[in-house]
């Protein structure tokens, strides 16, 4: 061993090193191998999609995407995301060629990706028609479609059978009715201390006619329309609300799902993603659309799921094949239901539905309106949920609260 | 003295041994560390050729000198001091300077939303996003051909007929175009891609745009899968001599500005905008002029009040602990010492959640089991936030005070406790003339540490009131007990601008505060010592 010259044993070293970042870069070859004219109708493709998706939908979109590979040969990687930073990732990332090749999630990011510049454009053609119109309104921004929705989905309002049968057609008459029956709560609507739940609450706004913002041809405009006597009158109505019990900031989700679990709640409002702890507990329920407390009808915000691509992608070609020819079929779509239990986006995939609780939440949501995608709507969340609690639990005057909440959010937009 | 004794080797065999095992140079030793280095290298030239791929040629460059210097050092036999500092001194690099300075270089930019990327990723962005398809155009079948090197597009009319043309030849009737089930085949004089082929060069194919005619109006014919094709337009056009977009449907120029956008004469801007290094400008905007600014010194203030504070009560309550149950009049003190330690094993993280539940104003613990249904806002009160906030950190915080106190008290010398007894000092006097500023010898430098970790005590504010309450007119969402880096937290992800450039400038000034107050505190610490 000692006795090993040294030039050997550098040689040797090299040796090491050259087999080592042979086997490093051996990737080089395989691509321009497969020159196949094959002229068949399915040609094997080349390539690796990679998709990014939440914790809440990896695992089905795995599924789907192993059925796309198995169907054309291109590999995808599905990758798992916290679903409170993937859209931030997305946009962080994308720039500098880290990012993925096809996004999923919930529509109401598509406007930061748009103004960061990240997100790609597809071209539904023909198939835009047959999506079912809030979905594709929803992948739609400034008149430009940017992806394929594949679920559509909105909070309604839950009855607990076992200890009321009615459906309220106006707010009062429901309270009324289900503090009747001696339930502990007669609805639960989840909140937070100091950050309320506009989500949760926005029905009954819309109820008094204060849409968040104003509308231009079916796409928001970055004009805040909750201002003004009617935006004053849902103030109002908070506060009487939360003076008499019937609302309280201290209700958290976790909370309200326990209350309506356990029987003390006649009425819950809430969205898709309960109700499956509520049938596991063998609970008789009914999804119902939310009563008016305002007088006009009760519009839930409508959140739409979908494929996104990125702008930056070595596979634009495959990707739009995977998201237009592939995501965007009413087998997939159907696939996806059945997975998910949301509404389908694509009207074909729709219709074949039978199971009453999202018939519930199609019917309740039919009057919704798209949840805004436009880059100001992250302003608003913090501003308003902060001022629907500090009115609900009586700490500001409602009309005063209310107004200096709309001054904030108008200079937060405006600068 | 006996140790050293022991430990220090006789002067005389070892410098021969290690130049017998340096001139042959190929012990075991050896091999291990040439297989050692070999991997490193293998690692590097594998980095080198993979940042190649990407073009990133600041990676190149610093991995390239990092591989060099690797190299020289193991192999060389006069650099004996760097071999153990190499390894240190690059993780040092990589992991506290990089990002130093990479937040350094972001504070001085706009990097944020809407300033996301580059300016010719912007410029690209904006020309897709303003790509639409024609009214009424129809999507056509088509097939991706090529001349030499040129790639050109064949569309099938809606009549039947196919046309042929290329991003610079608009398209034109190409009569001998054989077309089979819906499909071109064969088009005179190029030829024709199989999907393969078209995927190989799919980037291309989807930038590539043919003029439908000379008349611009009437759009240009793209792809976005190779098989089918449709018209469209961008309303936007790009210079590139001129640096300028304009607006084919107005007229109107936007030309690019100092801030990263481009601005038409009449201030109507597009988005996105791309990274412009902006000077100080997020420096000045964080104690002036921005929204941000009126309350970033009272948010210093706070940071600093409960920075002090959970220091000051948390090192109060465990010296105070330590010092009773140093005491070896009471009974049973291991036991006593062991359950005060509990907080500190909890996750703090956890413990702040804990306690955000505990003291929800309703269904809270302690104001439905300890305080009988009382009604205090625990967590929504900006007084009684900021007390709450303390208040845990006390919790969280004492034990670890404790063990240091204790520790510190076992070391003190016997004998001048004994002395001053003896000389009549009363207790008090002893602790404060002897204990304390012997304790504080010893704890000090974990004093100030302490202080420079709660300075920083994203987790706790995070976990327990999230910054809230937030001030009721802020158009920023800060709230009463947001401290520094919290709000350099909200400056970044939270509310609706994202704003890196501002964020990272407030980490930096972060970085200065904690700087300057631990060397100033290590160097009194020294003073103290030499007493």
């Amino acid at each position: 061993m000692r006795r090993i010259p040294r030039g050997l044993a550098v040689a040797a070293g090299v040796g090491l090193l050259l087999t080592a970042c042979s086997g490093g870069t051996s990737e080089e070859p395989s691509a321009s191998d497969t020159t196949t004219t094959d002229e068949s109708s399915s040609p094997a493709l080349e390539g690796t999609l990679t998709i990014w998706a939440d914790e809440t939908r990896v695992d089905d979109v795995k599924t789907i995407a192993e059925a796309y590979t198995e169907q054309s040969g291109v590999q995808v990687d599905v990758i798992q995301k916290a679903s409170t930073d993937i859209g931030n990732d997305f946009i962080t990332s994308v720039p500098t060629g880290e990012g993925p090749d096809i996004i999923v999630s919930a529509h109401d990011g598509l406007g930061g990706w748009v103004t960061n510049g990240v997100v790609g454009t597809v071209d539904l053609g023909d198939k835009a028609g047959e999506f079912s119109d809030a979905a594709v309104k929803a992948m739609t921004y400034d008149g430009q479609v940017y992806g394929v929705p594949y679920a559509i989905e909105n909070i309604a309002l839950i009855r607990n059978n076992a200890i009321i049968q009615d459906t309220p057609d106006t707010w009062d008459a429901m309270v009324t009715a289900a503090q009747a029956t001696g339930a502990k709560y007669p609805i639960v609507i989840q909140q937070d201390p100091t950050n309320g739940d506009p989500y949760h609450l926005y029905p009954l706004q819309t109820s008094f006619g204060a849409p968040v913002f104003a509308t231009e041809n079916g796409s928001y405009t970055n004009e805040l329309a909750m201002g003004g006597p009617e935006g004053t009158a849902f103030a109002e109505f908070l506060a009487a609300q939360g003076a008499a019990g019937i609302l309280d900031t201290n209700i958290s989700a976790d909370v309200a799902k326990e209350a309506f679990l356990n029987g003390e709640a006649a009425y819950i409002i809430t969205g898709p993603w309960y109700v499956s702890d509520f049938t596991a507990a063998n609970m008789d329920i009914s999804v119902l659309p939310i009563p008016s407390a305002g007088g006009q009808p009760a519009q839930p915000f409508v959140g739409v799921q979908g494929f996104f691509p990125s702008i930056n992608t070595e596979n634009p070609l495959l990707v739009n094949d995977f998201l237009v020819n592939f995501i965007a079929t009413p087998e997939v779509q159907t696939q996806f239901y059945e997975l998910q239990g949301r509404v389908p986006a694509m009207t074909a995939a729709a219709e074949g539905l039978s199971d009453p609780i999202l018939l519930g939440f199609n019917e309740a949501g039919a009057s919704g309106a798209p949840m805004p995608a436009i880059p100001e709507m992250s302003a608003v969340w913090e501003w308003w949920g902060a001022a629907e609690a500090d009115i609900i639990s009586g700490k500001a005057p409602a009309d005063e609260r209310w107004a200096t909440m709309i001054t904030n959010i108008q200079s937060a937009i405006g600068g | 003295m006996t140790r050293t004794d022991v430990d220090t080797p006789t002067p005389s065999p070892a410098p021969r041994e290690r130049r017998r095992f340096g001139s042959s140079g190929l012990g075991l030793g050896f091999v291990i560390k040439l297989v050692l280095v070999a991997l490193v290298d293998a690692l590097g030239v594998y980095g080198l050729l993979a940042a190649y791929a990407v073009g990133h040629w600041g990676i190149i460059t610093t991995l390239a000198i990092g591989l060099v210097v690797v190299n020289w050092v193991y192999f060389s036999r006069k650099a004996i001091p760097a071999k153990y500092l190499v390894p240190g001194l690059a993780f040092l690099l990589v992991y506290q300077l990089f990002v130093m300075l990479y937040t350094g270089y972001v504070s001085f930019t706009n990097y944020g939303d809407g300033h996301n990327s580059t300016k010719s990723d912007a410029i690209s962005a904006i020309l897709l996003q303003n790509d639409r398809r024609v009214e009424g155009s129809p999507t056509l079948p088509m097939a991706v051909v090529q001349k030499g090197d040129e790639l050109g597009f064949a569309v099938i009319e809606e009549d039947g007929q196919v046309w042929v043309g290329t991003a610079d030849q608009p398209l034109e009737a190409a009569p001998d175009a054989v077309v089979q089930d819906g499909r071109i085949t064969e088009v005179p004089g190029w030829d024709v891609l199989s999907y393969a082929q078209v995927i190989e060069r799919q980037a291309d194919v989807l930038e590539l745009r043919v003029p439908v005619s000379d008349d611009p109006n009437q759009g240009a014919v793209r792809t976005q899968n190779g098989t089918s094709a449709f018209a469209s337009r961008s309303i936007y056009t790009y210079d590139a001599d001129a640096d300028t977009m304009t607006n084919t449907d107005t007229g109107a120029v936007y030309r690019p500005n100092d801030q990263g956008v481009f601005v038409s004469d009449d201030g109507a801007q597009l988005t996105p905008g791309w990274r412009v290094a902006v000077g100080f400008d997020n420096y000045v905007a964080m104690v002036t002029g921005s929204d941000l600014s009126a309350y970033f010194f009272q948010v210093l203030a706070w940071t600093f009040a409960f920075a002090i504070l959970s220091v000051g009560t948390t090192f109060a309550l465990g010296l105070f602990l330590a010092v009773v149950f140093n005491d070896e009049r009471i009974k049973g003190r291991r036991a006593y010492r062991s359950l005060l330690i509990l907080p500190y094993a909890f996750p703090g993280f956890l413990a702040a959640l804990v306690w955000r539940g505990m003291l929800n104003q309703k269904f809270g613990f302690i104001n439905e089991a300890l305080l009988g249904g009382a009604n205090i806002p625990w967590l929504s009160d900006p007084w009684l936030a900021k007390l709450s906030v303390i208040g845990v950190n006390l919790w969280l915080g004492f034990p670890y005070m404790f063990l240091v106190a204790t520790g510190a008290l076992q070391g003190l010398p016997g004998d001048v406790m004994e002395s001053a007894r003896m000389d009549g000092a009363s207790p008090a006097r002893i602790f404060r003339s002897i204990t304390l500023p012997l304790v504080l010898v010893a704890t000090a430098p974990l004093l100030i540490a302490s202080f420079a970790f709660n300075f920083n005590n994203f987790a706790l504010i995070y976990m327990l009131t999230g910054g809230g309450p937030n001030f009721p007119d802020a158009t920023v969402p800060i709230g009463a007990t947001d401290i520094l880096i919290t709000m350099v937290y909200a400056t970044a992800f939270e509310g609706g601008a994202r704003d890196y450039g501002l964020a990272s400038a407030m980490a930096i000034v972060i970085f200065i505060f904690v700087g300057v107050i631990s060397w100033a505190g290590f160097r009194r610490t020294r003073s103290l010592e030499e007493i």
